[in-house]
This record gives C-alpha cells, sequence and structure tokens, in this order.
C-alpha cells in the first residue's frame, strides 16, 4: 500500500521544528510502524537526506523506548507500543501524522526524540524499598496474598514510556507516579516507607512541570499495558493519609 | 600468557566460601576513595551498580538508553532459576549446579556454575524484598513452573515479564543509590574505548549521544555489563541497539574473548514474515510446559498445508509428527533448547515445514486448553499470546502457533577469571559479557540468575580483593593515555564521517548478518565457514571504503552510532569463524555437520576439547592467537548428553 507521512522534524532542542511531508509506497501490511519507518529512512540515507530520529529498542512492547503520537494518539490506533503497531491497522492512501510526545516535562531533543528522564528522578524519589544487597529474610517468609500479589503486578506493569503523560490534556504524570506508589503501598515489603514515598513521588512529579489531574481517564485509554485509573485513586488516598498523618516531612 | 582462572583450591562446596574469606577486604572509611565505573544498566550492570554503591564505593554509571530501565535485561519473559526446593521435588544446589553443567554440555567451569547454583537462592530472598511480585500461590507463598533441561519445578516467575520485573527491581535499587549521591549516571553515553594506564584499566572514553562530545572518565576499576553480541546475527531476539562494541574495544586492548561461537539459537520464536524484518519476537520457553510441538507426518500434508488446501485443525491426530515427544519421550517438549531447535531446523529441512517459508513448526496449545480451560492458560500466558495475535494477525487459542529458532543469547563473552576479572586489570566483565557460566548451551531461566548473581552476590566480594592492592589516590585526569584515546575515538568518528560512500550501515549488517546466519548458525562445516570468512574480510573492506554516514558528530546521529557497532560486529563476526573453525566437535550450541553422532546427536570430543578458548587480539587484519584453559572435572562425569 502506499501511504503520505506527514512527521515532525526538529534539528535540535532549540530548533523551533515543523512538519515534512513523506510518500512512502510499498509498505507491507506485516510490517511494523518502525519498520515502515526503517523503510523510510533507508531511503532517505540513500538520497543523503538526514534519517527520522525516533526512539526505539526493543520492539517487543517491554523497554518503553518507542513514542510515537501517531494521528493524534500516542502509539497510534491500537491499545499497543508503536512497535507491536502493524501496518495491517492503515488503510491504503491514508495520510498518517507523526509527531513526538507533547509535555513541557519531555524536551524534544530530536525529531520524534524527547528527553524523558523526569520518570527517572521521580523514581529516584522514592519509587523503591530501601533494602541493601544482603541480610533480607527468606523469600517465602514474606507471604503475600495471591489476589494483592496480581494487583501490585498488574501496576508494576508499566513500561515508563509516557504515553499517559502525552495522552493527558494537563500533561499529567499521575499513572506512572501511582503505578509505583500502589505497587509498593499494596505489598507489604512496601510499608515502612508508606508514607514518605508518595509524598516524596508527588513533589517529585510537580517539581518536574507535569500538570495536574482531572480524573478525564484519557491515560487509561492509551495506556499501552492497560495500567488502571485506579492506581490514581489508591496514590491520592496514600498521599492524603501521609500528609495528614507524615511523621517525616 | 597463561591463563590463570584463580579457582580456589578445596572441595566444591566450600570454594566459594573459603574464597571469600581469603579475599582481601577494603575497609570502610576507604572505600569512599575509591572509583569504580558500570558501563550497562541491566540486571548486572544495575544490580553491580547499587551494591557497590551501597557499599560506599563511588560508582559512575553509564548506559547508551535513555534510562537504565530500558536495557534489555527487560525483555526477558520466562523465569529466574533458584535451587529453592519450595516444591519439595529434590531439587538441591547441587541439582542446579548439575542441569547447568550437563545442560551446557561441559564447556563450563565447575566451580563458576556451583557458586552460581549457590547464589541463587539468595537472589530471590533479595528480589521479593525489594518488593519485585512474583507469581504467589493462594497460600501467599511463592510459586514455581518447570523450565527445559531440568525434571524440578525451580522457575521463579512474574507473569510473561520476569526479566522486567526483576530489571525495575534492580534499576530501583540504583535509582535509590542515585538519589544518595552515591551514583552518578550517565545516560545516552556510549563506551568507545577502555583507558589503560601502565597495563591496568584506569577510565573510559565515552561518546554522549545527545551533543556528540568524546569524554573521558576515569576509574579504579571498570565493570562491563554490556550484554550479549546475538546482533552480529543481523535478526535476533536481542533488542536493536544490543552490540559488543565496548567488548570488542576492551578486546582489542588486550582483554581475550572466549569462546565467541558459543550462541544461543532459541526454538521458540516467532517466525520471519518478510525482508523488511527488524528484529525477531521471542515467545518465552515457558510455553513449551503447556503447548505441543509439531509438524505434519509427511512432507505430502505439509505442502498442502503450505499451499492453503487444508486447515491446520482438520489434520487429524494420527497425521501429526509431535517429533520432540516421540523422539526424546523423557523430556518431550522441555528438552534443552540447542536440542529443540535442531529438531525443528531437521523436520523443516526435511520440507515439513508448515508456513509459506517452510521455516517454521507448530506449538499447539488445543490439548493444554482443553485439559486446563483457557482462563487457565490464558492467566499463564496472556501477554505472551497478546504480542502473538498483535504480530502475526492470528490468535493461538484457536490455531496452533508457528514458531522457528532464533539467535537469542551469546554463551561467549570476555574471558574472566574465578574474580570475573578479563585479562586486562581493573577491567571486569558480567553477565552475558562475559563467557563463565553456561558453557556451550545456556538452560531457560539461567542468564537472568546469572546476571545478578554476577552482580549483587560476586562482585561485591571479588572487587575488593583488587582495590585493596590498589593504592587509593586520584587518578590522573589529563595523562597522556586519556588524551591519546580520545584522540584515537575523534579520528575513528571523522574516519567513518569522512567515508561519505553509497552503501547504508544497514546493508552492511544485514549482509553480515546473512553470511553468519547461514554459515555460523545452527550448523557450521569447515567448507561453509571458509567461505564465510572470505566474505567478511571482503565485507570489512567494503564497509571502510563504501559506507554513508550522513550528518556530524555534534548532534545525535543514530546512523554514526550503528555505524561504530556495525563496524566492531563485523570484526567479532569473523572471529566466531576462526572460533568455530578451530573447534573440530560439536556440542550445546556449536553445531559441526562433520561431526554428529549417527542420531544426529552433538558428538563431543573431550580428549581434545575440553577447553575454553580464549582469543587474543593481535592487531588490526592479523589473525588472532588461541590460548586454552582446560576445564577439569572433578564432580561430574562427562557422559553423552542424553534427553531420551
Amino acid at each position: 500500500m502506499q501511504l503520505t507521512l506527514k512527521i515532525w522534524r526538529q534539528k535540535n532542542a532549540s530548533d523551533k521544528g515543523g512538519f515534512a511531508t513523506y510518500p512512502v509506497d510499498h509498505v507491507s501490511k506485516d510490517m511494523s510502524f518502525l519498520e515502515m519507518l526503517d523503510v523510510l529512512n533507508e531511503e532517505l540515507t540513500e538520497k543523503g537526506q538526514d534519517p527520522v530520529h525516533f526512539d526505539h529498542d526493543c520492539r517487543e512492547g517491554i523497554c518503553g523506548s518507542c513514542s510515537l503520537y501517531i494521528n493524534g494518539k500516542p502509539h497510534g490506533p491500537l491499545q499497543t507500543t508503536t512497535c507491536q503497531l502493524h501496518m495491517r491497522s492503515f488503510n491504503d492512501g491514508e495520510t498518517v501524522t507523526i509527531e513526538p510526545w507533547r509535555a513541557k516535562a519531555f524536551p524534544v531533543l530530536k525529531d520524534l526524540v524527547v528527553d524523558r528522564s523526569a520518570f527517572d528522578r521521580i523514581i529516584q524519589a522514592g519509587g523503591y524499598v530501601s533494602v541493601g544487597t544482603g541480610g533480607v529474610p527468606d523469600a517465602n517468609e514474606i507471604p503475600v496474598p495471591k489476589t494483592i500479589a496480581d494487583l501490585a503486578m498488574d501496576a508494576a506493569q508499566c513500561i515508563g514510556c509516557g504515553a499517559c503523560v502525552a495522552a493527558c490534556k494537563n500533561a499529567s504524570a499521575m499513572l506512572f507516579t501511582s503505578a509505583k506508589v500502589s505497587q509498593l503501598a499494596l505489598l507489604p515489603q512496601g510499608q515502612v516507607e508508606r508514607k514518605t514515598r508518595a509524598e516524596k513521588m508527588v513533589a517529585q512529579m510537580d517539581a518536574e512541570g507535569f500538570g495536574a489531574c482531572t480524573n478525564t481517564g484519557a491515560c487509561e485509554a492509551e495506556c499501552p499495558k492497560g495500567i488502571s485509573i485506579t492506581n490514581i485513586a489508591r496514590m491520592n488516598r496514600e498521599y492524603f493519609s501521609a500528609v495528614v498523618s507524615s511523621e517525616n516531612l | 600468557m597463561i591463563l590463570d582462572s584463580k579457582i580456589p583450591a578445596g572441595p566444591l562446596a566450600e570454594k566459594w566460601t573459603k574464597h571469600k574469606f581469603n579475599s582481601k577486604l577494603v575497609n570502610p572509611a576507604n572505600k569512599r576513595k575509591y572509583e569504580v565505573i558500570v558501563v550497562g544498566t541491566g540486571l548486572a550492570g544495575a544490580s553491580a551498580a547499587a551494591s557497590l554503591a551501597e557499599l560506599g564505593y563511588n560508582v559512575k554509571a553509564f548506559t547508551f538508553h535513555d534510562s537504565p530501565r530500558r536495557a534489555h535485561s527487560i525483555a526477558a519473559q520466562g523465569g529466574i532459576n533458584a535451587a529453592k526446593n519450595y516444591q519439595n521435588d529434590g531439587d538441591s544446589v547441587f541439582r542446579l549446579f548439575y542441569d547447568t553443567v550437563k545442560g551446557g554440555d561441559y564447556r563450563a567451569r565447575e566451580a563458576n556454575v556451583y557458586r552460581l547454583a549457590e547464589v541463587s537462592v539468595k537472589i530471590i530472598d533479595q528480589c521479593v524484598a525489594q518488593g519485585v511480585p512474583f507469581a504467589r500461590e493462594y497460600g501467599g507463598l511463592l510459586s514455581n513452573r518447570s523450565f527445559g533441561g531440568a525434571q524440578v519445578s525451580r522457575t521463579f516467575y512474574a507473569r510473561g515479564q520476569t526479566g522486567q520485573q526483576l530489571l525495575l527491581g534492580a534499576y530501583s535499587a540504583l535509582s535509590r543509590q542515585v538519589a544518595n549521591g552515591k551514583v552518578k549516571l550517565y545516560p545516552r553515553s556510549e563506551m568507545m574505548d577502555v583507558v589503560m594506564i601502565d597495563g591496568q584499566a584506569r577510565g573510559i572514553v565515552t561518546r554522549n549521544l545527545i551533543t556528540g562530545a568524546v569524554e573521558t572518565h576515569t576509574a579504579h576499576a571498570v565493570l562491563l555489563c554490556t550484554g550479549g553480541y546475538g546482533n552480529v546475527f543481523y535478526l535476533s531476539t536481542n533488542a536493536m541497539g544490543s552490540n559488543v562494541t565496548a567488548a570488542w574495544r576492551a578486546h582489542k586492548r588486550g582483554a581475550y574473548f572466549a569462546n565467541p561461537c558459543f550462541t544461543q539459537i532459541h526454538p521458540t520464536c516467532i517466525p520471519v514474515s518478510g525482508d523488511h524484518q527488524s528484529k525477531l519476537t521471542l515467545m518465552s520457553e515457558s510455553l513449551r510446559n503447556d503447548g505441543r510441538v509439531w509438524v505434519p507426518a509427511t512432507k505430502e500434508t505439509a505442502e498442502k498445508l503450505r499451499k492453503g488446501e487444508i486447515k491446520v485443525n482438520d489434520i487429524k491426530e494420527e497425521d501429526r509428527d509431535y517429533f520432540l515427544e516421540r523422539k526424546y519421550p523423557s523430556f518431550g517438549n522441555l528438552v534443552p533448547r540447542d536440542v529443540a531447535s535442531r529438531n525443528a531446523k531437521y523436520v523443516c529441512d526435511e520440507g515439513r515445514g508448515v508456513n509459506e517459508t517452510g521455516e517454521a513448526v507448530f506449538l499447539d496449545f488445543r490439548d493444554a486448553i482443553k485439559r486446563d480451560t483457557k482462563a487457565i492458560i490464558a492467566s499463564k500466558y496472556g501477554n505472551l499470546f497478546d504480542m502473538y495475535k498483535q504480530i502475526t494477525g492470528e490468535d493461538p487459542y484457536q490455531v496452533p502457533m508457528m514458531i522457528y529458532p532464533a539467535v537469542h543469547y551469546t554463551m561467549g563473552g570476555l574471558w574472566v577469571d574465578y574474580n570475573l576479572m578479563t585479562t586486562i586489570p581493573g577491567l571486569y566483565a558480567l553477565g552475558e559479557a562475559n563467557f563463565s557460566d553456561h558453557g556451550a548451551n545456556r538452560l531457560g531461566a539461567s542468564a537472568l540468575m546469572q546476571g545478578l548473581a554476577d552482580g549483587y552476590f560476586v562482585i561485591p566480594y571479588t572487587i575488593g580483593d583488587y582495590l585493596a592492592q590498589t593504592l587509593p589516590k586520584s587518578i590522573d585526569a589529563n595523562h597522556p593515555e586519556f588524551i591519546k584515546a580520545a584522540e584515537e575515538v575523534k579520528n575513528r568518528i571523522s574516519q567513518l564521517l569522512k567515508i561519505n560512500g553509497k552503501k547504508s550501515v544497514d546493508y552492511f549488517h544485514k549482509k553480515l548478518g546473512k553470511i553468519m546466519w547461514n554459515e555460523c548458525g545452527m550448523a557450521r562445516s569447515a567448507e561453509g565457514l571458509k567461505k564465510a570468512k572470505a566474505e567478511i574480510k571482503e565485507l570489512k573492506r567494503d564497509f571502510w571504503a563504501d559506507v554513508k554516514v550522513l550528518g556530524t558528530n555534534e548532534e545525535l546521529n543514530l546512523t554514526l552510532e550503528k555505524a561504530h557497532r556495525v563496524a566492531d560486529f563485523i570484526e567479532l563476526g569473523e572471529l566466531m569463524i576462526d572460533d568455530a573453525l578451530s573447534r573440530e566437535e560439536s556440542c550445546g550450541g556449536h553445531f559441526r555437520e562433520e561431526y554428529q553422532t549417527p542420531e544426529g546427536e552433538a558428538l563431543r570430543d573431550d580428549e581434545n576439547f575440553a577447553y575454553v578458548a580464549a582469543w587474543k587480539y593481535m592487531g588490526e587484519n592479523q589473525e588472532e592467537e588461541l590460548h586454552k584453559e582446560p576445564l577439569v572435572f572433578e564432580n561430574v562425569k562427562l557422559t553423552q548428553r542424553s534427553y531420551k
């Protein structure tokens, strides 16, 4: 099939950027979206034009690197990562618009590549259990009810891609942050630092310039891993109970 | 140079304990005077960086990714082995050790493997304490599954995303140390060279992938935790960015490269669909617990199937050949990876392949769904089934999956001694980047175990022994060796940018991949290998004369990044061929057509080849020199590996 691609090109962080249009033909329905871009890049290279830069790595939907905003939706029309999106989801002759994630806290570095290190700093603020290597109890000494372990795993599946931020009109990182807060608040291992964790991670999220949550649910609808907004509700509870009873801050 | 493995004397079960006691210690006040560089932030790198920082060392952690959490360990699906014997089914440290040595076709060091099995139990404790949400039983205790190459259930898992959860656990420990100021993180930084002063590793040269700045960093020890080199085959289950560059540059500085031809071809991957294919997707080995592998019993039925004249579900039971169950009744579908892969190749070579290209076999869940219900199968493998459907457009609950072997893991890597130190003093290699524990074939769920064992529980002890013998004085960043190494990196960059030829970097990568897959893949022969060697030499010449790298150094330039990596892959490819040629036996993943039993199984030659092949770099376009470390087996008896 043939497609027309409208792609955001931006030389570097300080460049203003703009759309460029590229026709592509010989697109096979079995190609992944990124393989379609690979083919475009080979063609551009042949013509001596700078290839389109985009983040990608595992191409199995788990590393969270890929991040395109396709036809107005993060990761495109399906609830999956861009690398798992295949061209059978598009029609012959279609125009496809490809943009980077748009959020103040995710500045564009080049073309479709953005800086998501804000997510790392949110985790550094408290997304862990403070245990050092060694000196921990036997694994089976910490029983966890299966239902709780499953809920924690549901939250832990977040791949940190940032689609939730890109989908949100406020560019809020509540779904990302709450997934980690929830995972550790649910598990017995996370109890000791439960309050400080919620407070610190929320504070860092705000400091990074992410917006507030107004419960529109766009994040959940676009999350390729199906992370539920009930995690946001849980984080709100964690946060409120922490601020009214905090011993630490 | 005589390769000294530094394996401690004494009974197997006491070696590690004794060695830890005999290793020198660095006192807590002095630890903060040492700098350690960790390159790579996967399971091995993140766990090492976090553990060393907790001890008090100053750690600098480098990754070419935008975040440590993106490392390819994240994609491991099935699980992690540990000799916990929680299932009361006869597991023990010795059994895990024995299974791993046997699974590796007796080409791994006994002492290393035993240590791995010994610390495996502590890894699970550590991960649980971090909040890794492993699968649980209703009583709240941990659940296990069985895996290829073992007859006990010792694999811990978190749905089909075990690697993700373990990496996020290690990443959280690393993040905690970043917050504490004990780890300085350098994302989007690629290691370009090791800097040696007076024969010791004293730092690295990196390229900042955003600005192109070539930077130098000092350290008292350097840890390479940079993963495997499966992408030498172009198509593999590795991530697109996985590369050999860090290990290869270290090799060129004097670190021996061990058993480079030992590569693992994983039996359960989604088959290739066309020329545009950029990577292959693994379907976890755990699927073989419930899925049955088969092809049509005759060529004729297979042909009809390929032409679409019959449907797979219409093929009668008696017309199906469950070839693994038939040939290996005691292990059945759970034979080790090398055996499963080779047999899939055999049936496809016979013309019984089931997809359009004739290179696929079925993995069928019909009987498991009938036995256990769809809901139970979905709870075990739901995400894998979804992924399969996403990629192929077919529903594996309704029709069998199609699978074919693909390059997945590299057992070879930098040669290391028992302390994980390479032949360069002060330079260590951990995880898949080293060669040490899996011999000629790795068992499923053992890579995660090794990465974390090296990082959490081995290096924190062994690095002290080296650092205690090094003065903790700061290293001069302006030492001429740093300036020289940085200059060399800059020259190489400008050389690549200057060529301005006609062929893309991917053209060379694909071509290399084809040569390697055809001649150094699932089956190898002297004739094919010699032909491949000549082709690779020619490819190298062509690359440096005609590659086209656009753009400049001073910007984010993915083509330039890849050009460096592909140039190194080409050189590695030649060494793999040399290694495969010189190993005139078949063992594990290395199958030489000339050396097989009448039933087509790998035929080892223990008398002549029970050694580690460690290769020394001798200079540009020179043949490398082979050094042999004999493998001594005192606790297991070498037998023809049988899974019948």
